[in-house]
């Protein structure tokens, strides 16, 4: 690293403006102009006027969209948090499996990853449903007298939501969890601990900022969720997200679509920023003092 | 390369492999339940299937809604991983190469997008797109993407270049090679495998993206999740199962490929790079 130098010449540079043009051009722009347009004026018809005033701002505080705030808010901590309850164990686990299999369960999560929203609901509005799903199933064994759709409602959305936060979840979790010492559960092993007792005090404790992040982040990777809710869930299920999307694309709505839009940005970049000066402090691989909080 | 423990056998031992077959179980299910219901002889949504036929998955390739579905989607997967691997590559290549301040910034930026939910980028979007009078046009969709998704060869770029010896930069720059002769010499085919992961990674997340393409330019410019998500409003037809399996197929072909030519578990993070 220190035989990187700065640039001698203007050349590099130029390279550079390429990618700087790009993203400046392609990123800033369109945020500043949704900022922008969040303190329009809108006109009927679906068009809007320059001006500078609150309203959009203020008109979240209707009941209607700051109940839809705090159930995205409720169900996107509930999925991050039994993602993270299962994922933590899950990918400790993973990381200790032999490199094959590894790599086979990292395959399968990326696929079940980048699969989109669309399909992963669909697969699960088909799974729920009465004529192809578990209750299908579940009657062919005798365990239920007549078959049931599942789907709406808000168990749907909910397992869902978890579908697309596991795999990330793991992705997440699986740097710090396999660059973790394998010498630190060892020593906890030839102690005479438990495999259990291991886990609970030395790999959860090792890697308490990890699981704060991972948890901010699945909360995050959720929030944004946008299909699930309207294809698994009803009305009253929708998330801010379906919202955004309603406001801008068929009331036609631009400039409270981008105020409710800069609101959930806000949101989301206070956590991540929460979340870097988490990791900042978790990769220190000292143990704290002490342990406990 | 380090090696798994040997599975102990106490009285936990089933536990593990009994969690790894739920969690698998879990993960697999709509998948399986989606792939038999695109077997299904009739139009009928059943599972297990009823007669077993392939006509939906014939259907895909002959009827002309889905055949531009599948067209607009690898035409805007294609290009628009080619223009983030374009903008990824410099930029990764001179942080790697130099220090300076805003170089870091920049990074930050090709980062943000991809971290935050992605309504957001949309609407960002949609306002730029419309506010220009690009809206509803391919290329609008294209650039989207690309900028949405630098993110992921930016990664796998840096990362590559990482693991390139600074001694061997330092010794061809010795014996008199400039700083082209030595990209193009060096850096280059060192970086190679992580450039592609970089635009495979794009490729498949480009196919599946949905929100963006919508808002930029959903009414004009069908893809696949778009004109799957529009079947689902009127009801089921099979032919969203038999996509749906070509996506999975296709997601697993490039993710195993980037596994058996590459180092999977690195690219995702395991084992900190050069340090060790």
């Amino acid at each position: 690293m220190s035989t990187r130098a700065r640039p001698q010449s203007l050349r590099p540079h130029l390279l550079l403006a390429y990618p700087a043009l790009m993203l400046g051009i392609l990123f800033l722009v369109p945020f500043g102009i949704m900022l922008t347009i969040s303190f329009f004026h809108r006109i009927e018809g679906g068009f809007y006027e320059p001006a500078f005033d609150f309203a959009n701002y203020e008109r979240f505080v209707q009941a209607y969209f700051l109940r839809a705030l705090l159930f995205s808010l409720f169900i996107a901590a509930l999925a991050a948090a039994i993602c993270v309850a299962t994922g933590f164990p899950f990918t400790f686990l993973l990381s200790r499996f032999r490199r094959r299999t590894q790599v086979l369960w990292l395959v399968f999560l990326m696929s079940v990853l980048s699969l989109s929203e669309v399909i992963i609901g669909f697969g699960w509005s088909v799974l729920l449903s009465r004529t192809a799903g578990l209750s299908h199933l579940m009657v062919a064994l005798g365990l239920m007298s007549e078959p049931q759709s599942w789907t709406p409602g808000f168990a749907a959305v909910l397992c869902g939501l978890c579908y697309i936060a596991f795999p990330y979840t793991v992705l997440v979790l699986y740097p710090p969890l396999s660059r973790l010492d394998p010498e630190l559960t060892e020593a906890a092993r030839t102690l005479g601990a438990s495999p259990l007792r291991t886990f609970f005090t030395v790999v959860v404790p090792a890697r308490r900022g990890a699981i704060l992040a991972a948890l901010i982040l699945a909360f995050v990777f959720t929030l944004g969720s946008y299909l699930l809710p309207q294809i698994l869930g009803r009305p009253q299920e929708w998330t801010l997200s379906v919202l955004i999307t309603d406001q801008a694309i068929y009331n036609s709505n631009l400039p409270f679509a981008a105020a409710l839009a800069v609101f959930l940005m806000i949101v989301s970049l206070a956590l991540i920023a929460l979340t870097l000066r988490l990791g900042r402090s978790g990769t220190a691989e000292r143990p704290e003092p002490g342990g406990a909080r | 390369m380090r090696r798994g423990i040997p599975a102990r056998r106490g009285a936990t031992g089933w536990l593990v492999p009994l969690f790894a077959t739920v969690m698998a179980l879990y993960l697999a299910a709509p998948l399986v339940v989606v792939a038999g219901v695109s077997l299904n002889a009739q139009k009928l949504l059943l599972f297990p299937p009823q007669g077993l036929s392939l006509r939906w998955y014939g259907n895909l390739v002959t009827d002309p809604g889905w055949l531009g579905a599948i067209e607009h989607s690898l035409i805007i997967a294609g290009c628009s991983s080619l223009v983030a691997v374009s903008v990824a590559l410099p930029l990764a290549h001179f942080l790697w190469r130099y220090r300076v301040a805003y170089a870091r910034a920049l990074f930050a930026l090709g980062i943000a997008p991809f971290l935050m939910p992605p309504v957001i980028t949309a609407l960002g979007m949609l306002s730029f797109w419309a506010t220009i009078g690009f809206y509803g046009r391919i290329e609008a969709v294209i650039l989207s993407h690309a900028i949405f998704f630098v993110t992921l060869p930016l990664m796998t770029i840096s990362l590559g270049l990482e693991s390139v010896e600074q001694q061997v930069i330092d010794a061809a720059a010795t014996m008199g090679a400039d700083e082209r002769t030595l990209f193009r010499t060096i850096t280059l085919p060192l970086v190679r495998p992580y450039i592609v992961s970089g635009f495979a990674f794009c490729f498949v997340l480009s196919l599946n993206e949905y929100i963006i393409a919508y808002m930029v330019a959903g009414f004009t410019v069908e893809t696949l999740p778009i004109k799957i998500f529009n079947s689902l409003r009127y009801g089921y037809t099979p032919e969203m199962a038999a996509v749906t399996v070509l996506f999975v197929v296709l997601a697993a072909l490039v993710f195993g490929l980037i596994a058996r030519y590459g180092d999977l578990p690195r690219l995702l993070g395991a084992w900190s790079s050069r340090k060790d």
